[in-house]
């Protein structure tokens, strides 16, 4: 097997899908070497979707500490989902393709698809667990405004996992005229490549940026992981900064690289929450967004080398970050990025780097039930 | 693994996918030097069942109705290739505790009922991870099984791992050369763009694969996904070596064996009179 990172990533899916993964393989790489094409996203990002997104220090909420966050729940819609949205969706249109499929667990990546697709005039249809769409109503109706097909799994978890193998078995049907349009830095390669690529403008934004106002790098940048794709983003800017230590937070109930093991789950081999057999086991957080039990195969690969660590926060932990940041910066972030943010207290390090990775107003009714 | 037995003497396949040799290697018999342009007859019928408590019961049933090859489904908890029916029966048999091991025994008493049919493990590339690949591959041998098929590991992927290859319309000549260069017996031609399932009328995208798969291989071509009934098996055998039915199977099977049986008699007179 041609593994992508170290002994993680590669392409288990059936054959059916194998020549449209060669296909979106090279049109990638045609469009990653088209200057026309990063111009255009490079428009886009700063027109459409509010880029650079700001750094923000947030004194209050982290006496003591220089903590600056990068402001991802500024982008439009609302998280960085749009990031990879975005690229994903001219890349569809390099490949000539008219519909879109997509998953989604927070609905953030939802929204996002929709939201390109109503840009430039694509069909779109999501799947969504209908456990996911009980906790996050409000992007459930901003999905359908946008005029996407929100296709409520109701099966296993009734979560992101099974959302996702039903976007994959879509794919698998409508191969022909559909590009998948995955949410996160996992799945059969090339897409962690793809996404983390186009999520890579986090970390090179957020570098300069923490530089211009620090005169130095971050000592630690920190990001949640549930599939990975605004951690990988982040610590793409600073993984040759060995100075620079990375660290991952993973809800507690749905550690992948904290208490994982190797397995083959959504086309490729990374850590997953599994048991002996490899049969992939429920996730459990408040937080649909990390409410995953695998991860994307490049985090496998940077846990193992040591480039970054990964720890858990739990529910609780998150809730009451989420509930600080409101307080003390007038700032309502995700339960996602929360559980990052519930990690800052207790760090060595004074200058220290959080992706906000999206903004909270999804949560406000799981927040306020507790 | 007790009471296992292992299988002896010819195997009554039309075209079996392989068969253990003295040396107790797995080892590909291809059918060479035939008139490649017309399917063999008779068309060998492959059953798919998932495997569950009643299932060496069932495919002894399946034989008796003239089933030539039993693929016993090892269930995985995300099962990307497959429909709703085979979905819930995976997720039937894993909160029956079907698990690796409990797989490995229903073969072996599957083995030990039915000596001389090829028996086929078709599952998910995860169970192999865990198991251990050569391991699984060896332990299933152990157990009675004449191949494998590993549902989301694509041709060109750990080729040593002998086992049944499949390609799909979406195929490039290029691919289906490779999985017949790889394949361990026979061809499995993935009839249609889409996950398993009982479909309405045979996928008019069969015939092309045929074509392109005879231009490159001489091995027998069997078809599954989509087929269901004696119509279905009628039409496909009119291009390939055989047919593959694998969900109208799983939900008959649910009914018992003497219900199985008289389902896979539809389809064998079906095949015979074709």
């Amino acid at each position: 097997m041609q593994l992508t990172y170290g002994e993680y990533g590669g392409r288990f899916v059936p054959e059916t899908l194998i020549p449209a993964l060669d296909e979106l393989e090279a049109g990638w790489h045609e469009a990653r070497d088209d200057p026309a094409y990063h111009e255009e996203l490079e428009q886009l990002g700063r027109t459409y979707a509010g880029r650079p997104t700001p750094l923000t220090l947030v004194e209050r909420f982290a006496p003591g500490k220089r903590l600056y966050l990068k402001r991802e729940d500024l982008l439009h819609t609302g998280a960085h989902k749009l990031n990879n949205a975005l690229g994903q969706a001219l890349l569809a249109v390099r490949l000539g393709k008219q519909r879109i499929v997509a998953e989604t667990g927070a609905g953030q990546h939802g929204v996002a698809a929709a939201t390109v697709c109503a840009r430039f005039g694509l069909d779109c249809v999501v799947y969504m667990g209908s456990e996911d769409m009980r906790r996050q109503r409000p992007n459930l109706e901003r999905m359908a405004l946008l005029g996407a097909e929100v296709r409520p799994v109701e099966f296993g978890t009734r979560t992101l996992k099974e959302a996702t193998s039903e976007a994959i078995r879509d794919w698998i049907t409508n191969v022909e005229d559909t590009h998948y349009l995955i949410g996160s830095c996992v799945g059969p390669a090339p897409y962690p490549e793809i996404v983390g690529a186009l999520q890579a403008v986090i970390g090179r934004e957020a570098r300069a940026q923490i530089f211009e106002a620090e005169g130095r790098l971050p000592e630690v940048a920190l990001a949640c992981v549930g599939g990975g794709s605004n951690a990988i983003g982040l610590f793409s800017g600073f993984v040759d900064d060995l100075d620079v230590r990375l660290v991952g937070v993973e809800a507690g109930g749905a550690a992948s690289l904290g208490s994982g093991r190797p397995a083959v789950l959504h086309g490729s081999r990374s850590s997953v929450l599994a048991d002996e057999d490899g049969q992939v086991l429920d996730a459990e957080s408040i937080s649909a967004g990390l409410d995953y039990p695998g991860v994307g195969p490049e985090h496998a690969f940077l846990r193992d080398s040591g480039r970054a660590q990964y720890v858990g926060t739990s529910d609780e932990e998150a809730l009451a970050a989420f509930r600080r940041l409101t307080r003390t910066e007038g700032i309502l972030p995700a339960l996602e990025p929360a559980h990052a943010l519930a990690r800052v207290a207790e760090l060595d390090e004074e200058l220290v780097l959080v992706c906000l990775s999206g903004r909270g107003d999804k949560d406000l009714a799981e927040v306020v039930d507790r | 693994m007790s009471g296992q037995r292992q299988a002896t003497g010819p195997i009554p396949s039309p075209h079996p996918p392989g068969e253990i040799d003295g040396s107790g290697e797995m080892r590909a018999e291809v059918t060479r030097h035939r008139d490649e342009s017309v399917p063999v007859r008779p068309a060998a019928l492959a059953v798919y069942l998932m495997c569950g408590p009643e299932t060496p019961a069932l495919a002894e049933a399946a034989v008796e109705g003239g089933a030539n090859l039993v693929e016993l489904g090892f269930p995985f908890s995300d099962p990307l290739a497959d429909g709703p029916v085979i979905r819930r029966a995976a997720e039937r048999a894993l909160s029956q505790g079907m698990r690796t091991a409990a797989c490995l025994e229903c073969l072996a008493e599957t083995r030990a009922r039915l000596p001389q049919t090829p028996l086929v493990p078709m599952t998910y590339a995860s169970l192999l991870e865990a198991h251990g690949w050569e391991r699984f591959a060896d332990d299933a041998q152990a157990a009675g099984a004449t191949s494998l098929i590993v549902a989301d590991l694509p041709a060109g992927e750990r080729p040593g791992l002998r086992r049944v290859q499949l390609v799909a319309p979406t195929s490039t000549d290029e691919r289906i050369r490779l999985a017949a260069q790889e394949t361990d017996g026979w061809l499995y031609l993935v009839t249609l763009t889409g996950t398993t399932g009982a479909r309405d009328a045979l996928s008019p995208a069969l015939a092309g694969l045929v074509d392109r798969a005879r231009a490159t291989t001489g091995l027998p071509l069997y078809a599954g996904f989509g087929i269901s009934t004696p119509e279905h098996a009628r039409a496909a055998a009119a291009l390939a070596d055989g047919i593959v039915v694998g969900s109208r199977a799983v939900e008959v099977a649910e009914d018992g064996p003497a219900a199985l049986a008289e389902y896979v008699r539809s389809l064998r007179d079906a095949l015979d009179a074709a």
